[in-house]
């Protein structure tokens, strides 16, 4: 749900990324916030565990610019990826403008990513969206593992809208398809703005 | 995609910046905010210059989804008022016309039943104002195609790339 404030000129966006355990979530956030000019961002928020697992989101907010004389702000969420904490992801996705759906490319984690894109569909559907509707990226990560499934593979196991949604390929920790993720992202949000009228 | 489900107006915003300015001073709080239930802050007043105003909203939020999420648990529909209690500052939270979350910080100038009674009349004026919000939004939607003029109509690639530049 896009929040948009006549009175002072700005627009709030909400994105949220999805995806299995440990796939790279919030190391997509880290690397945003490590890359970002202090002006345009605010904290990096971590609710996790002691030992860093994502207890119940990661939350960045970003100031983009300015579009149309609108002020344009993202804030940007992680859902805890682990199958036991799917309460809080429902929650998350309240008022979602943009998914994310961060894969993990290693051959092994094919079927938690399978899992977690199905849960992803049900957690949508309990809030009133659709994924066909909704502006979506999907982005596989950690291509330069040894271990990982081609990307034909991956489309054909994890792509699920008509026309294809954007694939983006991803390494986190070293920062590359991070921003390309985000800005692919941004742009069917926005662009989905326009079909307002 | 439908019209957005939250639009303020300019009306509608000096209203609200009113009443939350207003509360501020019958409470006799340091700060009141008031934030949408996912998490966008709608309007601040009082002490905020080093405040995280955007962090407080987004964790505001989701402290009450997740108390919304046990009040189900045990059959509640929801728990309309959360209280912190802190050494110095406390917080109190409750929502406003089933969609927005009104925050007060006060210390201990002020006392919870001070804060309680002020922030009931002041909900009953929030009210009014999200009600004729939502009237606006709808009266629009039903509009949409027709005479609904969305600023980013012309939103072009070149826009967007240059945010990013």
């Amino acid at each position: 749900m896009t929040f948009i404030n006549y009175a002072s000129r700005e627009i709030n966006c909400k994105i949220v990324y999805y995806g299995p355990g440990l796939c790279g979530k919030t190391t997509n956030l880290q690397w945003i916030y490590e890359k970002t000019n202090p002006n345009a961002k605010g904290k990096l928020i971590s609710l996790a565990t002691e030992t860093d697992r994502t207890l119940f989101f990661d939350f960045l907010p970003l100031e983009l610019g300015t579009v149309r004389g609108f002020k344009t702000r993202f804030h940007l969420y992680t859902v805890p990826g682990q199958v036991f904490y799917d309460a809080s992801r429902k929650l998350i996705l309240k008022g979602v403008d943009g998914v994310i759906f961060v894969a993990d490319s290693q051959v092994e984690r094919m079927d938690a990513n399978v899992e977690a894109i199905d849960n992803l569909i049900v957690n949508l559907k309990s809030q009133g969206y659709d994924l066909l509707n909704i502006p979506y990226i999907l982005q596989l990560n950690k291509r330069d593992l040894p271990n990982v499934a081609t990307v034909d593979e991956m489309r054909k196991a994890l792509s699920r809208k008509t026309p294809p949604e954007p694939v983006i390929e991803a390494c986190a920790a070293r920062g590359t398809g991070v921003f390309e993720t985000l800005k692919g992202v941004a742009k069917l949000v926005l662009a989905d703005l326009t079909k307002t009228s | 995609m439908a019209a957005p489900d939250i639009v303020m107006y300019e009306e509608e915003f000096n209203q609200i910046k009113g009443i939350i300015a207003k509360l501020r001073v019958d409470a006799n709080s340091k700060v009141v905010f008031l934030v949408d239930k996912n998490g966008q802050q709608i309007a601040a007043h009082g002490e905020i210059e080093h405040l995280d105003t955007t962090s407080l909203a987004s964790l505001t939020a989701g402290n009450v989804a997740a108390t919304d999420g046990l009040a189900r648990l045990i059959g509640e529909k929801e728990f309309s008022i959360l209280f912190h209690e802190g050494e110095k500052d406390n917080i109190h939270i409750s929502i406003v016309a089933s969609r927005v979350i009104l925050v007060v910080i006060f210390d201990e100038r002020s006392s919870l039943g001070l804060v309680r009674l002020r922030v009931k009349k002041a909900s009953e004026e929030l009210n009014r104002v999200f009600s004729n919000i939502m009237a606006k939004v709808e009266k629009e939607r039903a509009n949409v195609g027709t005479t609904f003029e969305s600023p980013f109509a012309e939103i072009t690639d070149e826009d967007i790339d240059s945010l990013f530049s």
